[in-house]
C-alpha cells in the first residue's frame, strides 16, 4: 500500500484546504494517509472551525472583487468580511466545506496527530479538538513518514 | 450504455467528484457499472488518474452541453 504524510502547520481557510484535499483525495486513491498538524495547523482539528479566516492582510495575489489599499484591509471587520465573501464564494462553486473534507478524511481512516508540544505550548484543551484525534511528537511522525511515497509540508 | 448505479456529482468541485465516486464504488460489486454525472471540467483528467491508480476501468467518458458523462467499471 502506498502512504502519504502530510505537516499541515498554518491555520488559514485557504491553506487549510491543501491538506484535507490531497488526504481524502489520496485515501480515496488507496493510499495509507497520515496529516501531522502543528503550531498554527492544530487550528485546523478544533471541533469550531470559526477561527479560521482568510485575511487580505500580507496576501497581495488574494483576487479581490475591488483593488483595496493595504490601509483599508487592516480595517476592523476586513478579516471576517474576507472571509464571509471566500466561504461563500467557495460554497457557490461547489467546492466542499473544511467540516466535510476534514469528515471524509475521517470516514476515509486518514490519521490525524496532534503535534503534543505545540498543543502544550499554545495551552490547548484537547476537549476542543475532535474526536479521533492522537497525539505524539516528531519522532512519531518520522516513523511512518520515512516510510511514505509522498511527503509534504504545507 | 447500461449501468448499474449513477452518481449525480453536478456542481461539485475537486475532489468532491472523486470522493464521491469512490463512495459510490465501494457499495458496489465487482463488475458493476458506475455511471457518474460532473459539470467539473477538471474531473476529465482526474476520473482518467483515479481509474489507472485504483484499477476500475473507466469504459467510456463523454462531454454534452456541459456535463460530463463517465462510465466507471468496478474492479
Amino acid at each position: 500500500m502506498k502512504k502519504m504524510a502530510i505537516i499541515a502547520t498554518k491555520g488559514t481557510l485557504d491553506m487549510a484546504y491543501p491538506p484535507f484535499i490531497l488526504a481524502s483525495t489520496a485515501a480515496a486513491l488507496g493510499y495509507d494517509v497520515q496529516i501531522f498538524f502543528t503550531f498554527y495547523g492544530l487550528q485546523l482539528l478544533r471541533k469550531d472551525l470559526s477561527d479560521v479566516k482568510i485575511s487580505p492582510l500580507a496576501n497581495p495575489a488574494m483576487p479581490m472583487p475591488i483593488p483595496m489599499p493595504v490601509m483599508v484591509q487592516m480595517l476592523p471587520g476586513m478579516e471576517s468580511m474576507a472571509t464571509m465573501m471566500m466561504k461563500d464564494k467557495l460554497k457557490k462553486k461547489g467546492v466542499a466545506s473544511l467540516e466535510e473534507l476534514r469528515a471524509l478524511c475521517q470516514e476515509a481512516d486518514v490519521k490525524f496527530v496532534a503535534c503534543q508540544m505545540t498543543v502544550d505550548l499554545f495551552e490547548f484543551d484537547k476537549n476542543d479538538f475532535i474526536d479521533g484525534v492522537e497525539y505524539g511528537g516528531a519522532a512519531m511522525f518520522m516513523e511512518f513518514a520515512g516510510e511514505t511515497d509522498i511527503c509534504l509540508f504545507v | 450504455m447500461n449501468f448499474d448505479k449513477e452518481l449525480d456529482a453536478r456542481g461539485l468541485s475537486c475532489p468532491l467528484p472523486i470522493l464521491k465516486t469512490k463512495k459510490s464504488l465501494s457499495d458496489m460489486g465487482s463488475g458493476q457499472v458506475l455511471k457518474v454525472v460532473s459539470t467539473d471540467c477538471g474531473s476529465v483528467k482526474d476520473m482518467q488518474a483515479f481509474a489507472s491508480q485504483t484499477g476500475n476501468e473507466l469504459l467510456e467518458q463523454s462531454e454534452a452541453g456541459g456535463e460530463y458523462f463517465f462510465y466507471m467499471k468496478k474492479k
